[in-house]
């Protein structure tokens, strides 16, 4: 590394020596290289807030209830299991594949929690444990069917889809409905629980705060490193309109019951994975699975493990998700994880901004898509429409959801930005 | 790079082929191949289309497993069964058609299963490790910021040559490394093969381009429809190097290069 002092004293800046590129500096650059982004096809998160915008406006004119503070806390409610299924979700699209048993899989979940918890008796965390392990399980064999046999991952899945249907019709009985007690910590938490008033404040601020002290620390590593680093301006703006959107968010959620600690619990695991995914080498590794995996294989890293690490986390996800939904319902049922859990877990992945090509994405698409597909099918509710209605109108935005996939990733292909 | 020991003996040998086979199917890739390398040397491998030479490349790399044959490495018998095995031992390898991920930036690429503190991506120091690297050979890259895709095939090239450099090899494969490469990054390409050299490693160079070959390579070996088919040195005439690799001292080259010489009269 002696090297490396020597030609950094020399060159002025290490990523500046290069005349042809433009730098974007300060706020108005930001704006610049954001727009370039976006006109190039690489839209990130725009898609859902363009989303959210219209889905607000249509529905709250055609019922004010749709804004009102209490639905949208029950928006939340409802929002974490699906939103957990679809944060595994991104976890297979990301290498290109695709998880079509989640609905079934997390249904299996609620299923065994009915019968292990209540029905045989074994306590809560054992249950929880039980599923955990089940969905690793499952996650495992879909991973060894694709390392083994080079199996298409939509086709083994569909399989695993009926196998897993079938498997929880199966442990549900004839009965096939059981319900969870109303008082027990599990349907509270699924129903009730709500984080204290100060605590949500507070956690409205952190990502603001976290924001500004990590951005100042990457600058002052950079500059030691002899490296550019970006102003702060462009940091704090970005917190302050971070936290400003959340502060007014909790506020307005906080005027009805407030911030559910089901979509906390959410979020944390929203959060964890995004530093997986970005700040560790198996992150790093996933992508490159999903850009090129023959590359990925020649530069050393284990594609099966990687592969067989995407199709558990994943299955695991949707088991925990089916825990989180038949706490939501207080019931294990033969309907649960059928109908469009599948379509709206992967729906969310999409329209949050993860391709299902694979290589592109991130964890938080799964929050912000759960939260476009929740308020469409919370809206449509509201408005006393049958389910025949709702699932074409879903199906709809699914299609409007891939073409524009398909659409940005052509556009990005033609701007030299795979 | 900088840290290299410099403990090998020069000459000593590192790497060992013997009767190294290769079958696809039915189609025999390669049969019976000879190869030495020995440190501080310089080993081109050229043939004509077909003769094996990336299929020899991907053997030593891991990615493809030899049918047939032993690899001795400093000694010992070794098998390379996958492409991280070869990357631990010491082989480096930039492939023909790069292997790099596009969609990932040039840091990322270069350090791809290799990263900086695995818990906590140090992309600091990556990025200055990737400046540094760039710029000894003497690389035009815009930006390491920017992903593969929108680089030129040339800057792509250049990605792939730095990434075999990171982990301080002792031995470096390059297939075709100059093909996409403009003048001043060619000849960069050929310093940077004699430093390589020069600090006691080996380095296998595959390349259609006679003159770069001549330009650095301390042995020539000539692969013919997947056998051995000779060695030459720098020295050899380019006749004895052509017939070697066509299989014959009448061949199209000759032909051609007759029929020339009876159209201007005074060609050499």
């Amino acid at each position: 590394m002696t090297n490396d002092v020597q030609t950094s004293q020399t060159a002025p800046q290490l990523d500046r020596a290069d005349s042809r590129v433009r730098h974007d500096e300060g706020l108005s650059g930001a704006l610049r290289a954001f727009v370039d982004q976006v006109r190039s096809g690489d839209l990130g998160m725009l898609p859902v807030f363009v989303g959210l915008l219209l889905i607000s406006v249509v529905f709250t004119a055609l019922n004010p209830v749709f804004l009102a503070p209490n639905n949208l806390v029950n928006l939340l409610f409802d929002a974490a299991a699906v939103g957990l299924i679809s944060l595994g979700v991104v976890c297979v699209l990301l290498l290109g594949e695709i998880d079509l048993s989640i609905g079934s899989m997390s249904g299996l979940a609620s299923a065994m929690t009915g019968v292990l918890w209540v029905n045989a008796g074994v306590s809560l965390p054992l249950t929880i444990l039980a599923v955990l392990v089940t969905g690793m399980a499952v996650g495992a064999i879909y991973g060894f069917l694709r390392n083994r046999f080079e199996m298409p991952s939509f086709v083994a899945t569909l399989a695993g889809l009926l196998a897993l249907l079938g498997l929880q019709l199966y442990i549900l009985g004839p009965t096939g409905s059981i319900n969870l007690p109303f008082t027990s910590p599990i349907v509270r938490f699924g129903q009730i629980l709500i984080m204290p008033a100060w605590l949500s404040y507070m956690l409205a601020i952190l990502p603001g705060v976290l924001i500004v002290w990590n951005g100042i620390r990457t600058g002052q590593k950079r500059r030691a490193a002899n490296l550019s680093a970006r102003g702060l301006s462009v940091t704090l703006a970005k917190a302050l309109i971070l936290t400003a959107a959340l502060v007014f968010a909790v506020f307005y959620l906080e005027k009805g019951r407030g911030v559910p600690w089901m979509f906390g619990a959410f979020t944390l695991l929203v959060v964890l994975l995004d530093y997986a995914l970005t700040r560790t080498k198996w992150g790093r590794s996933m992508f490159a699975v999903g850009g090129n995996a023959e590359a990925a294989r020649r530069s050393g890293i284990n594609v099966r493990r990687i592969r067989l690490s995407a199709f558990m986390i994943c299955s695991s996800l949707a088991a925990l998700g089916g825990v989180f939904a038949a706490a939501r319902l207080a019931s294990a049922s033969q309907q649960a994880g059928t109908g469009d859990v599948n379509l709206n877990a992967i729906a969310a992945a999409v329209i949050g901004g993860t391709s299902l090509f694979g290589g592109r994405g991130s964890a938080w698409s799964a929050l912000l898509g759960v939260i476009v597909i929740m308020a469409i099918s919370n809206g449509l509710t509201l408005l006393n429409l049958s389910s025949s209605l709702r699932y074409m109108i879903t199906g709809a935005v699914l299609a409007i959801a891939v073409i524009v996939d398909s659409l940005a990733r052509r556009s990005r292909a033609s701007h030299g930005r795979a | 790079m900088v840290q290299a020991m410099n403990a090998r003996e020069k000459g000593e040998l590192i790497l060992r082929l013997r009767g190294i086979g290769k079958q696809f199917g039915a189609v025999t890739a390669l049969e019976d191949i000879e190869l030495d390398v020995h440190a501080g040397e310089v080993v081109a491998l050229v043939g004509d289309n077909g003769a094996g030479k990336s299929t020899l490349v991907k053997v030593l790399a891991g990615v493809h497993q030899a049918t047939a044959g032993t690899i001795e490495y400093l000694g010992k018998e070794v098998t390379l069964d996958t492409p991280g095995t070869a990357l631990e031992l010491g082989i480096a390898t930039v492939f023909q058609d790069l292997a790099l991920c596009e969609n990932l930036d040039v840091v990322a690429n270069l350090f791809l299963g290799h990263e900086l503190s695995p818990w906590r991506l140090d992309e600091v120091q990556m990025e200055v490790r990737a400046w540094t690297l760039l710029q000894e050979l003497a690389a035009r890259i815009p930006s390491v910021r920017e992903p593969i895709a929108s680089l030129s095939g040339g800057q792509r090239q250049t990605v792939a040559i730095a990434r075999s450099l990171l982990l301080d090899p002792k031995i470096i494969m390059l297939d075709e490394p100059t093909a996409a490469l403009g003048v001043a990054q060619t000849a960069e390409v050929l310093n940077l093969i004699e430093r390589v050299r020069d600090r006691g490693h080996g380095v296998i160079l595959i390349s259609h381009n006679m003159e770069d070959v001549r330009a650095v390579a301390d042995r020539i070996v000539v692969l013919r429809l997947g056998r051995n088919n000779g060695v030459f040195t720098a020295e050899s005439s380019h006749e004895d190097l052509v017939a070697a690799i066509t299989g014959a001292s009448e061949n199209s080259v000759s032909r051609r290069a007759a029929r020339k010489l009876e159209v201007t009269g005074d060609e050499k």
